[in-house]
C-alpha cells in the first residue's frame, strides 16, 4: 500500500491535527490530576477525590474556576506583551508535538496514513529550534509584568533554559551519529529490528546503546520544563511565584497548561528518542517502516495502529510519572549549583561522551562491524563503563557541596594546608 | 578576639548527592506504591468522640415538653464569661420558670460549669460540634432552641471512673 498523497493527504493531515490537538489538551489537563494524585500518594495524602469518581472531574472544576475568576491587569504592565506571553508559553510546547510519531501507519481506503502530524525530513532540527522558543513566553511574561519578582523569575528562566539548551541539543548528537538520519519516524524504525529489509537498523531501544545520552537528555529536559529540582524561574520561596506572579485566572492557567504540555512533549520525546517510540517490545509484528522515498516495509493494519498507540501512551505516561516522582522527591538546587551543574559539569561530560561515542562508531566501522544488535551491545558496554565513571565522579563531591567546601577542597588539592578554622569578623 | 568556626569535614558517603537522591527516590517510591492511609474523609466519616467532649448546649425537658429549668440563677452566676442571660418568672402555681433563657454560644467557652452547678439537671452541654451559622444573631440560642436540641448530653465524668481516680 502506498502512502496517501494529494487531497487525501491534506484531509488526513487536517483530521490528525484536530484529533490530536484535542487529545493532547485533554491529556495535559489530566496530567495535572496525575501530578496531584501522585503528589498526594507520595505524601500519604489522598489527592483530589471530591469531584467525580477518583477526582476525575477535578480538571473540569479547575477549568471552570479559572475562567470565572477575575482577570487582573497590573498598572505597570506592558499590555500587548503581557497578553501575548501566556500564548507564547503554550505554542512551542504544542507545535513541538507535530513531528512526534505516536503509532504505526494506519491503512485507509485512500492509502497509508502515517500517524505523525508532519513527517518533516528535518524533524530533528525542528524540535531543537522550537524547543528553544519556549523561553520567550517566560521572559516576556517576566518583563512585561513590570514587577521585580516576575522580572527576576524571567531572567533566571532565560539563563537556565539557554544553558540547558546546549546540553539538550548536544545530548542528541550521539543519536544522530548512531541513526544516521534526522527523520523522526526513521529514528523509531532504527530501534526496531528489520530482517534484511531497507537500511540496517540497530534493533535495540536507544536507551541501551546510548544510555548516557538518555540520562543527559532527561536531566536537561527536566531543566527545560522548569520542573523541580530545576524550578528556578518559579522558586516560590524567594520569588513570590516567579514570572507568573502578576497573572491571574485563565492567563495564569495558560502558563500551567504550557508547563504541562511541555512535560508531555518532553516525555514523548524521551519515548521516541530512547524508549523505542511506539515500538512494542519483544514483538516483531509491529515493525512497520515507511522510508523517505515512500517504500513501505512491514504489514500495517488498523489494530496494530491501536496497539502501538497504546504502547506509546504507556511509555509516555510512565515518563510523566517519573517526572512527577522526581519533582516530589528532590529539593530545589541553589542557583549557582544549577549553573555549575549545567556549564561546568554536564556540558563537559556530554562533550566527552560525544567524542567517545563518535570514536567508538568510527572504530567499529573501521573494524567492519555491521549496524545491528551486536553493534548496539558494544555501545551498551561502552556506555555502562562511562556511566560507572560518571556516577563515581558525581559521587565525589563535584556536584552539590557548600561553596566553602569547594574552596577548601581546591586549596587542599593545590598543596596548601587545609584551613580547618576560619576567622569570623 | 575573633571567634573560631570549626568546619566539620564530611565523608563522601554523607555528602554525596547521587546516593542521597537514590535514597530519597526510594523513600518516595515506597510511599507512592503503598501510601499510609492516614486521611480521614471528614464529612463522610467522622471521629468517634469521647463521652466527655463538650459542645453546644441542650436543655433537658419534662415529658410534656416544658424545660426543666427552675430559673434559680446559679448558671448565670457561675458562668465565667457571662454568656447566659436569664430572666425568671413565676406561674399561677407559684413555680419559677425562665421567662427568657438565652445562651450566647459565640461567647461560651464550653467549660461545663453551668451543667455542673445546675440543681435540677436542666442545662447540659451536648456533644454537637459542627456549628455554622449565616449570622451572629443565630448564635444566641433561646430556650426553645435549647430544648429542641437532640444531641446526647456530655458526660461530666468518665462513666467508668465517676470519682476521677
Amino acid at each position: 500500500m502506498e502512502p496517501v498523497s494529494g487531497i487525501a493527504f491534506e484531509i488526513a493531515t487536517l483530521v490528525k491535527v484536530l484529533v490530536f490537538f484535542t487529545l493532547m489538551m485533554l491529556i495535559v489537563a489530566f496530567t495535572t490530576l496525575v501530578e496531584r494524585k501522585v503528589a498526594g500518594f507520595i505524601q500519604d495524602r489522598s489527592g483530589p477525590n471530591r469531584v467525580g469518581p477518583w477526582g476525575l472531574l477535578q480538571v473540569i472544576a479547575d477549568g471552570i474556576k479559572n475562567i470565572m475568576k477575575e482577570e487582573t491587569m497590573p498598572a505597570e504592565a506592558n499590555r500587548p506583551f503581557f497578553l501575548l506571553a501566556p500564548a507564547l508559553a503554550i505554542i512551542p510546547a504544542t507545535v513541538l508535538f507535530a513531528v512526534i510519531p505516536f503509532a504505526s501507519p494506519l491503512p485507509t481506503g485512500a492509502g497509508l496514513v502515517e500517524m505523525i502530524v508532519a513527517d518533516a525530513p528535518i524533524g530533528f532540527l525542528y524540535i531543537l529550534a522550537i524547543a528553544s522558543l519556549g523561553v520567550y513566553g517566560l521572559v516576556m511574561a517576566g518583563w512585561a509584568s513590570g514587577s521585580k519578582y516576575a522580572f527576576l523569575g524571567g531572567l533566571r528562566g532565560s539563563a537556565q533554559m539557554v544553558s540547558y539548551e546546549v546540553v539538550l541539543a548536544l545530548s542528541l548528537v550521539p543519536l544522530i551519529l548512531l541513526a544516521g538520519d534526522v527523520r523522526i519516524p526513521e529514528l523509531v524504525s532504527m530501534q526496531q529490528g528489520f530482517a534484511g529489509a531497507g537500511p540496517a537498523t540497530v534493533g535495540l531501544w536507544f536507551i541501551l546503546p546510548l544510555f548516557l545520552a538518555g540520562f543527559f537528555f532527561f536531566v536537561a529536559g527536566l531543566a527545560e520544563t522548569n520542573r523541580l529540582p530545576f524550578d528556578m524561574p518559579e522558586a516560590e520561596a524567594e520569588l513570590v511565584a516567579g514570572y507568573h506572579t502578576e497573572y491571574s485566572a485563565m492567563k495564569f492557567s495558560m502558563f500551567m497548561i504550557g508547563e504541562y504540555a511541555h512535560i508531555l512533549t518532553t516525555a514523548a520525546l524521551v519515548t521516541v528518542f530512547f524508549l523505542g517510540g511506539w515500538d512494542i517490545p519483544l514483538w516483531s509484528g509491529d515493525n512497520i517502516r515507511v522510508l523517505g522515498d515512500g517504500t513501505v516495509i512491514g504489514d500495517p493494519t488498523w489494530w496494530k495502529t491501536l496497539l502501538t498507540l497504546l504502547a506509546f501512551s504507556v511509555k509516555t505516561g510512565l515518563v510523566i510519572v517519573l517526572f512527577v516522582w522526581i519533582r516530589w522527591t528532590l529539593p530545589r538546587f541553589r542557583y549557582d549549583q544549577l549553573m555549575d551543574l549545567g556549564w561546568k559539569f554536564m556540558l563537559e561530560a556530554v562533550t566527552v561522551y560525544i567524542l567517545v561515542i563518535a570514536g567508538a562508531i568510527l572504530a567499529m566501522e573501521a573494524a567492519g562491524l555491521e549496524i545491528g544488535r551486536v553493534y548496539g551491545l558494544v555501545l551498551l558496554a561502552i556506555n555502562l563503563a562511562l556511566a560507572g565513571i560518571l556516577f563515581w565522579v558525581m559521587d565525589r563531591g563535584v556536584l552539590i557541596r557548600g561553596a566553602t567546601y569547594r574552596q577548601r577542597h581546591a586549596r587542599r588539592t593545590a598543596g596548601a594546608p587545609a584551613a580547618e578554622q576560619r576567622d569570623v569578623a | 578576639m575573633p571567634g573560631e568556626v570549626k568546619v566539620v569535614e564530611r565523608p563522601d558517603s554523607e555528602a554525596s548527592y547521587v546516593r542521597a537522591v537514590s535514597k530519597g527516590l526510594g523513600v518516595t517510591l515506597k510511599h507512592l506504591l503503598n501510601p499510609r492511609k492516614v486521611t480521614q474523609q471528614y464529612p463522610d466519616e467522622k471521629w468517634e468522640l469521647g463521652p466527655r467532649v463538650r459542645g453546644t448546649h441542650r436543655m433537658a425537658t419534662h415529658e410534656d415538653g416544658r424545660a426543666k429549668c427552675v430559673a434559680c440563677g446559679l448558671c448565670p452566676t457561675v458562668c465565667p464569661v457571662n454568656c447566659i442571660k436569664l430572666i425568671p418568672a413565676e406561674d399561677e402555681n407559684g413555680e419559677r420558670y425562665a421567662a427568657v433563657f438565652e445562651i450566647d454560644e459565640f461567647r461560651c467557652i464550653f467549660c461545663g460549669f453551668c451543667q455542673e452547678v445546675c440543681p435540677v439537671e436542666a442545662i447540659h452541654l451536648g456533644v454537637h460540634y459542627e456549628n455554622a451559622e449565616y449570622s451572629r444573631e443565630r448564635w444566641v440560642y433561646d430556650l426553645e432552641r435549647l430544648c429542641d436540641q437532640e444531641q446526647p448530653f456530655t458526660a461530666l465524668w468518665e462513666p467508668s471512673d465517676p470519682a476521677s481516680e
